[in-house]
C-alpha cells in the first residue's frame, strides 16, 4: 500500500513543532523581542507561493486576477522579510559585551 | 529550471538555515551569526523557487520590481523605527504575513492550476480544505494585528471594548468557519471562500478588541503564532517544505512566548483571551484608603544622596521608562553611580514593557551591557541584600500584594521583591494605579522614597545632583 505524500507532509509539520518547542525553549528571555522579529522575517517565505501566483500569469497577459494577488502579496512578504531581517540585525548589534561598547 | 525533487532538497535546506537562525537565540554572542543563517534560507527559498518556474518571461521583470519596492520600504522601515515603538513595529509586521496568507490562498482559489492543485471548480479536496484554513488563520491574524497596532499605537483606547454576548458570537463565527469550509468542500463555491476569508477578518477583531493593554505582551506572541499557522496552512497547500517547517517553527515559538508571558502574569490563557482585565476596578473604596495613607516623597537631591551613601543599587525598568523615553538618561545615571564604585544591577519582569524582552532591547540600545540585566528569577534573592531599589516606570511588577492579599487580582503573579531593599526610589508621575487598576502597597512603605515627576525629567535632575 502506498502512503499519501500528505502523511509525508504531516510528519514534517509535527517534528518541526518539536524541534520548535526545543529550540525556542532555549532562546535567552532577553532576546525575546529579537526572536519575535526574525520569526516575522522568516515567517515571509510564503513570498514563494506569491512568486507562483504572480509568475503564472501569460506573457501577454502579465497582470490577471490571480496574479495581481501574487504581486501585491510580494510587495507585503518583501516589506517583512528585509524589514524583519533588518530590524533583528540592528537589535542584536546593540547585545554586545562591555569591551566592545567602549570605543 | 530545476527538477521538483531537487528543489524540494533545496527548501528543505532552507527550513534547517530557519531552525539555525532560532537556535542562534539562545546566546546574544551567535545571534548574530543565527541572522545571517536566516537571510541566507530566504535568499535559497526565493532563487529555487525562481528557477523551480523558470518561467523568465516579462512577469519576471515585474515580480522583481514589486520585490525591491518591498524591500525598500522594508529597510527604510527597520532603519528609521525607534526601539521604544517595536512593539507596534512587530504587530505591523504580523498583519503583513497574515495578509500576504489570504493574498497566496486567493491566488491558488482562483487560478489552481499554476500551484498544481486541479482546475477551478474542481480543486484537490485536501488542497481546498488547507487553503481555506491558510487564508482564514491569515485573515484573523491580519486584523488582529491591525487592532493591536492601534492599541499600541494609542490611536484606539488601550482600554478592554466588551459588549454582552461577545463570546457567544465568536464562537458562532468560530462555528460558522468550519461549517462554511465543509460547504465549500462541497460546492466549491467562490462565494462561501469569500464568506469564509470575510468572516475570519471580523473574528480578528472581535477577538482582540475586548483585551486590555496590559495583556499585550500575550496578544502580540498569540499573533505571532498564528502567523505561523496560517503560513504552515499555505505551506501545506503548496506542498512547499520549507514553508510547512517555518510554520511550524513560528507557531510553536509564539505559543511558547503566549505561555511565558501568562504564567509572568499569573494568568490562564483563557482569561486572557477571554478578556477585560483592567476594565473597571478604580473603585471609590480605593480612592478613599489612597488619601487617607501617608506618602512620603522626595526629589532628584534626596534620591541622588541615597544612591550616592549606597553600597548596591538595583535599577528595576518598565513600561514608563519607555514612554518617557528615559534610557538613555538611566545608563548615564547608573556610570555616574559606577564611577563612585557603587555595584548597580538591573532587574527585568517577563512582562515588563508591551512585548516579551522589551525592556532589554531598550537597556541594550542604551549600551547596557547584557551581563548587568537580570531576569526575575535570577535577581530576587539579591534584593535583601541591596541598597537602593530604583522603580523607574515599573508598577504591578513590583506590588507585594501579589505575595499576601489573596483578594487581590493579581494574587499569585511572580512579583519582585523591591521592598525588601533597605530604600526604595520610586519614579512616577502621580498615586494612580497601574494598568491592573490595583493600589501598588509599596507606596506606603516606610522605606520608599516616591518620586513625582516624568521618568525622563527625574533621572536627567537625579545625575546634576550626582556630581
Amino acid at each position: 500500500m502506498e502512503i499519501d505524500p500528505f502523511i509525508f507532509r504531516l510528519s514534517i509539520f509535527i517534528l518541526s513543532i518539536f524541534i520548535g518547542y526545543y529550540v525556542v525553549w532555549s532562546v535567552t528571555p532577553s532576546l525575546h523581542t529579537p526572536l519575535m522579529s526574525v520569526t516575522n522575517a522568516i515567517s515571509s517565505v510564503i513570498i514563494v507561493g506569491a512568486i507562483i501566483a504572480a509568475l503564472a500569469g501569460s506573457s501577454e497577459r502579465i497582470f490577471n486576477i490571480s496574479s495581481i494577488f501574487g504581486f501585491i502579496a510580494i510587495l507585503l512578504a518583501a516589506i517583512n522579510i528585509f524589514g524583519g531581517f533588518l530590524v533583528t540585525q540592528r537589535m542584536l548589534q546593540m547585545y554586545k559585551k562591555k569591551k566592545d561598547k567602549k570605543k | 529550471m530545476i527538477s521538483a525533487d531537487l528543489s524540494a532538497i533545496f527548501y528543505l535546506v532552507s527550513g534547517i538555515l530557519f531552525i539555525l537562525a532560532l537556535r542562534g537565540l539562545s546566546s546574544p554572542d551567535t545571534s548574530r551569526k543565527g541572522n545571517y543563517f536566516g537571510m541566507a534560507g530566504m535568499i535559497i527559498a526565493i532563487v529555487v523557487t525562481f528557477l523551480s518556474i523558470g518561467n523568465f518571461s516579462t512577469s519576471l521583470i515585474y515580480v522583481i520590481i514589486f520585490l525591491i519596492i518591498g524591500g525598500v520600504v522594508g529597510a527604510l522601515i527597520a532603519f528609521k523605527i525607534p526601539m521604544t515603538a517595536m512593539p507596534e513595529l512587530v504587530a505591523g509586521f504580523h498583519s503583513l504575513v497574515g495578509l500576504a496568507a489570504v493574498f497566496v490562498a486567493i491566488a491558488a482559489f482562483l487560478n489552481p492550476e499554476a500551484f498544481n492543485l486541479g482546475v477551478i471548480g474542481k480543486i484537490k479536496l485536501a488542497s481546498l480544505i488547507e487553503m481555506s484554513i491558510g487564508a482564514a488563520v491569515g485573515a484573523v491574524t491580519f486584523s488582529g494585528s491591525i487592532i493591536a497596532f492601534l492599541k499600541l499605537r494609542g490611536i484606539m483606547s488601550g482600554s478592554p471594548i466588551i459588549f454582552r454576548g461577545q463570546h457567544f458570537l465568536n464562537l458562532i463565527l468560530g462555528i460558522g468557519i468550519f461549517v462554511l469550509i465543509f460547504y465549500l468542500c462541497k460546492t466549491q463555491s467562490a462565494n462561501i471562500f469569500w464568506t469564509v476569508i470575510t468572516i475570519s477578518f471580523l473574528i480578528g477583531v472581535l477577538l482582540i478588541i475586548p483585551i486590555g493593554g496590559a495583556d499585550m505582551p500575550v496578544v502580540i506572541s498569540m499573533l505571532n503564532s498564528y502567523s505561523g499557522w496560517a503560513a504552515a496552512g499555505i505551506g501545506f497547500t503548496l506542498e512547499n517544505t520549507a514553508l510547512i517547517i517555518t510554520g511550524a517553527l513560528v507557531g510553536s515559538s509564539g505559543a511558547i512566548l503566549s505561555y511565558i508571558m501568562c504564567k509572568a502574569m499569573n494568568r490562564s490563557f483563557f482569561s486572557v483571551i477571554l478578556g477585560g482585565f483592567g476594565a473597571d476596578n478604580s473603585t471609590d473604596d480605593k480612592k478613599d484608603k489612597r488619601d487617607q495613607k501617608p506618602v512620603k516623597s522626595g526629589n532628584a537631591e534626596d534620591a541622588a544622596f541615597l544612591m550616592k551613601n549606597a553600597s548596591s543599587v538595583i535599577i528595576v525598568p518598565g513600561y514608563g521608562m519607555a514612554v518617557a523615553q528615559a534610557q538613555h538618561a538611566l545608563r548615564e545615571m547608573v556610570d555616574k553611580l559606577k564611577s563612585n564604585d557603587i555595584k548597580v544591577t538591573y532587574a527585568i519582569h517577563p512582562v515588563a514593557g508591551r512585548m516579551p524582552g522589551h525592556m532589554n532591547v531598550l537597556l541594550a540600545e542604551a549600551n547596557v551591557p547584557y551581563d548587568e540585566v537580570f531576569e526575575l528569577e535570577d535577581i530576587n534573592n539579591d534584593f535583601a541584600n541591596s541598597d537602593v531599589a530604583f522603580v523607574i516606570g515599573a508598577n504591578d511588577v513590583t506590588n507585594p500584594v501579589a505575595k499576601t492579599d489573596p483578594k487581590s487580582p493579581i494574587f499569585g503573579m511572580p512579583v519582585l521583591d523591591v521592598e525588601k531593599c533597605k530604600s526604595v526610589l520610586f519614579v512616577k508621575r502621580s498615586l494612580s494605579p497601574g494598568y491592573a487598576g490595583i493600589d501598588n502597597e509599596l507606596f506606603y512603605k516606610d522605606n520608599t522614597l516616591m518620586l513625582f515627576a516624568d521618568a525622563k525629567k527625574m533621572t536627567e535632575d537625579i545625575v546634576k545632583n550626582l556630581d
